[in-house]
């Protein structure tokens, strides 16, 4: 089977949408981060990732506003019709990884959106402020774990090299052209306008920075794995990603039109 | 001279703005600055609130959609809409002096003004007061508290914590 033949099949619509991905990115991320809630290390721990939980869910529900109706786009595909990074859909692992993954993907999040704020996204523009929070929060964590103790140092480091090969998937550029779009359906073309190569080098530069500073060594191996390159924009997951969608979409499949 | 639907317009935005905040039920929703029109379609009609969130995700705006809804029909308003806009987006600046005052009188520490987008958390360094002491010496004891619009911190001076609204 070749990459292209590998692509979920669908037709006209809100799943062509290249918005879509940046949607399923925030949903999966926050339903993620909502994981942590009972969980986390302290208080003030699980006020935070419960908050930036929340922050995603608002831009999810934002996104799918634009896109058709929220409830079916989140509750009612199947996984192979979700276009959310592969980075974003790991276990969280211990504290150290879910806050490495938080480095990677919130400095991603942060760059895209000004990017699409300054194109004049008004979602862009709402949340690129609230991504900035997001951002700084887990660079304090990423100095404060690799430049702590040997234990979470090591952890940070374990982290940062496994999680590394989902990173390249970011900056396959969205809309025409890209896995996420196709040219004649992506409308007022906001996300094809992203300079994607100026975002790759704005992220290396804050990432490996930060990762510097907290005496961590950014990896030199691959930006994605031998069989993923984009996978996750075309709708091929991994295998934690089917497990949380089940219990993401469970009560509302079990339960059609409940309410409370 | 205030005409009859200039004083109109003055009273439905009056009461909309009326409504205290859900989770901050100290300030009032005009007081936070998210209540962005209210237009009455027809003399005594159907009448449309443009409402906009703090945070894009914050979980108060169906509370405060129902709300103002309540309130204008307690005023004999016979339809309401709330919509919620993103655009532009709100921010901190848009909490008035009164609110800021009211907001530190119950023990809030108010955002500081000139929240600049783009400019971010880091870079700030005016100091944060202490709204039961008056203290400058606080520090950040994390930066999400009970709700995404609030930093928890710590006075060092009388050490106690307490909420900071933070810069948007």
């Amino acid at each position: 089977m070749t990459r292209s033949d590998a692509r979920a099949p669908y037709g006209a619509g809100p799943l062509d949408s290249p918005l879509l991905p940046l949607a399923d990115d925030a949903l999966v991320l926050s339903h993620r981060l909502g994981e942590w809630a009972g969980h986390a290390p302290v208080l003030e721990e699980e006020l935070a990732l419960a908050n930036i939980a929340l922050d995603l869910l608002g831009h999810a529900r934002a996104l799918y506003s634009e896109l058709g109706d929220e409830d079916e786009l989140a509750y009612l595909r199947e996984e192979r019709a979700f276009r959310n990074c592969q980075l974003v859909e790991q276990a969280n692992g211990d504290f150290a990884r879910t806050m490495i993954r938080q480095l990677f993907f919130s400095a991603y999040q942060e760059l895209l959106y000004t990017q699409l704020a300054a194109l004049g996204h008004p979602l862009a523009t709402k949340a690129v402020k609230e991504c900035e929070y997001h951002r700084d929060h887990a660079e304090h964590w990423t100095l404060r774990l690799g430049d702590g103790t040997e234990e979470s140092h090591a952890r940070a480091q374990r982290a940062t090299d496994s999680l590394w090969r989902f990173t390249g998937e970011l900056f396959l550029p969205l809309g025409p052209g890209g896995p996420g779009g196709t040219p004649e359906l992506d409308g007022p073309d906001l996300v094809g306008a992203v300079d994607w190569d100026a975002l790759r080098r704005s992220w290396t530069d804050r990432v490996t920075g930060v990762l510097d500073a907290a005496t961590l060594t950014v990896p030199t191996t691959e930006q994605h794995g031998a069989w993923a390159a984009g996978a996750g924009r075309q709708g091929l997951h991994t295998e934690p990603f089917g497990r949380m969608l089940a219990e993401m979409q469970h009560l509302h499949r079990s339960h059609p039109g409940a309410s409370w | 001279m205030v005409t009859e639907a200039e004083q109109r317009q003055r009273d439905l935005t009056a009461w909309a703005g009326s409504v205290p905040d859900p989770e901050l039920p100290v300030v009032t929703l005009a007081e936070l600055g998210v209540v962005r029109e209210v237009r009455e379609t027809a003399p005594g009609g159907r009448v449309e609130v443009e409402l906009t969130p703090t945070y894009t995700g914050c979980p108060a705006i169906e509370t405060m959609a129902t709300d103002i809804e309540r309130a204008l029909r307690e005023h004999g308003v016979p339809e309401v809409t709330v919509r919620t806009v993103l655009a532009p987006p709100w921010s901190t600046d848009d909490i008035t002096p009164e609110g800021r005052r009211k907001l530190a009188a119950s023990g809030i520490a108010p955002p500081r003004g000139g929240a600049a987008p783009g400019h971010g958390p880091v870079p700030l360094t005016l100091a944060i007061r202490c709204p039961n002491c008056g203290s400058a010496e606080t520090s950040l004891i994390s930066r999400f508290s009970s709700t995404a619009c609030k930093a928890l911190r710590r006075c060092e001076s009388c050490r106690e914590p307490f909420d900071h609204f933070k810069e948007l």
